[in-house]
């Protein structure tokens, strides 16, 4: 793999040139009503697009995949926080898959 | 504007994403080392991309020696959310941020770095910021070499309900938020219903991954921020 280096300049190059322009680029305060609305938007849009349905696949089975879907609905509607909201949905996704294998 | 600007604020912010990275990147080395990559390679990609999705797509092309244009596409398809994802944080950057800390911070400006970010009341700084980016880079580099040097020794079941664990965090980003704010309820459906369409419909299911996420993300904000636009002391809540 003599040019490993040149893949990873490409890939390295392409990716971080995506991310660095427009946050140099764009240095001003944008004052139009519907760009600042879109850009309010726009995160919760690509988490939700980014989350679903990719969720369901993300174990490999989507009987625990559902499960740690569901409590991270659960614990995330009341409040708490990332890490615990990660943290039991794995284990509700183990859980759920030592169910699914032994029984 | 508040501005945060707390490297230890940023730090503990940053812990969980640590984590979650731990995981996922651990599940990107073992892949890398399967398809026949060394492990200070799959580190080197790591170190130098910080990317779940455009890294798993290049290893396949690297592995089997794929042309250089086919990997600069690859990953500016599957990349390009972050130039949606850096416009919106230009906003969000508070007057302590330079200009060389923006090429600094646009480095380490993942899904999830940004979504931190942009769940912060008021505008973030450049101390609160490299906190924040900090740990998550150590756990996604950590998290490849030990997934490339020692991958086998996990049990599979455990692997494979670590994979949740990003997705988990994303709920737990979005839900608060959509549970507060009813239009952001409203764009969370319409992505969500638009990103099924493209995921299971014929035809719209052939387009990559990579332009789905724009597609969809920007026809839900677009069509959210003309029909309930927010109101200057709400976007600053963003």
């Amino acid at each position: 793999m003599g040019n490993f280096f040149l893949y990873l300049a490409v890939m390295a190059g392409v990716t971080y040139l995506v991310r660095m322009l427009p946050l140099v680029l764009v240095r001003r305060r944008i004052e139009n009503r519907f760009v600042l609305s879109f850009l309010y938007y726009i995160p919760y849009a690509v988490l939700s697009v980014m989350t679903f349905p990719a969720i369901f696949y993300a174990t490999g089975d989507w009987r625990s995949a559902a499960a740690g879907c569901i409590g991270a609905l659960a614990l995330s509607f009341f409040g708490k926080s990332l890490l615990q909201v990660a943290a039991c949905s794995c284990l509700l996704a183990l859980a759920a898959e030592l169910v699914v294998r032994f029984l | 504007m508040k501005e945060i600007n707390s490297f230890t604020k940023g730090l503990h912010n940053g812990l969980p994403i640590c984590f979650g990275y731990l995981s996922v990147a651990f599940a990107f080395g073992i892949f890398a080392v399967a398809n026949g990559l060394a492990p200070f390679e799959a580190l080197l990609i790591s170190a130098t991309n910080v990317t779940s999705a455009g890294q798993l797509a290049a290893v396949p092309i690297i592995a089997s020696g794929g042309t250089l244009a086919e990997l600069a596409v690859s990953q500016l398809v599957i990349n390009l959310r972050y130039a949606l994802m850096s416009v919106s944080l230009s906003q969000k950057l508070g007057r302590s941020v330079r200009l060389a800390d923006r090429f600094l911070i646009a480095f380490v400006n993942t899904d999830e770095v940004f979504a931190v970010a942009s769940s912060q009341n008021g505008t973030v700084g450049r101390r609160y910021l490299y906190g924040l980016i900090l740990t998550p880079f150590l756990g996604w580099t950590a998290g490849t070499i030990l997934g490339a040097v020692a991958g086998n020794l996990l049990p599979d079941i455990i692997v494979r309900a670590l994979g949740i664990a990003i997705y988990g965090m994303f709920i737990a980003i979005i839900l608060p938020k959509a549970k507060a704010h009813r239009p952001t309820a409203i764009c969370v459906l319409i992505a969500v219903a638009l990103s099924c369409a493209f995921y299971y419909l014929p035809v719209l299911n052939e387009i990559p991954s990579g332009f789905t996420i724009i597609i969809c993300a920007v026809l839900a904000a677009a069509v959210m921020a003309v029909a309930a636009p927010v109101k200057a002391e709400e976007e600053s809540h963003g």
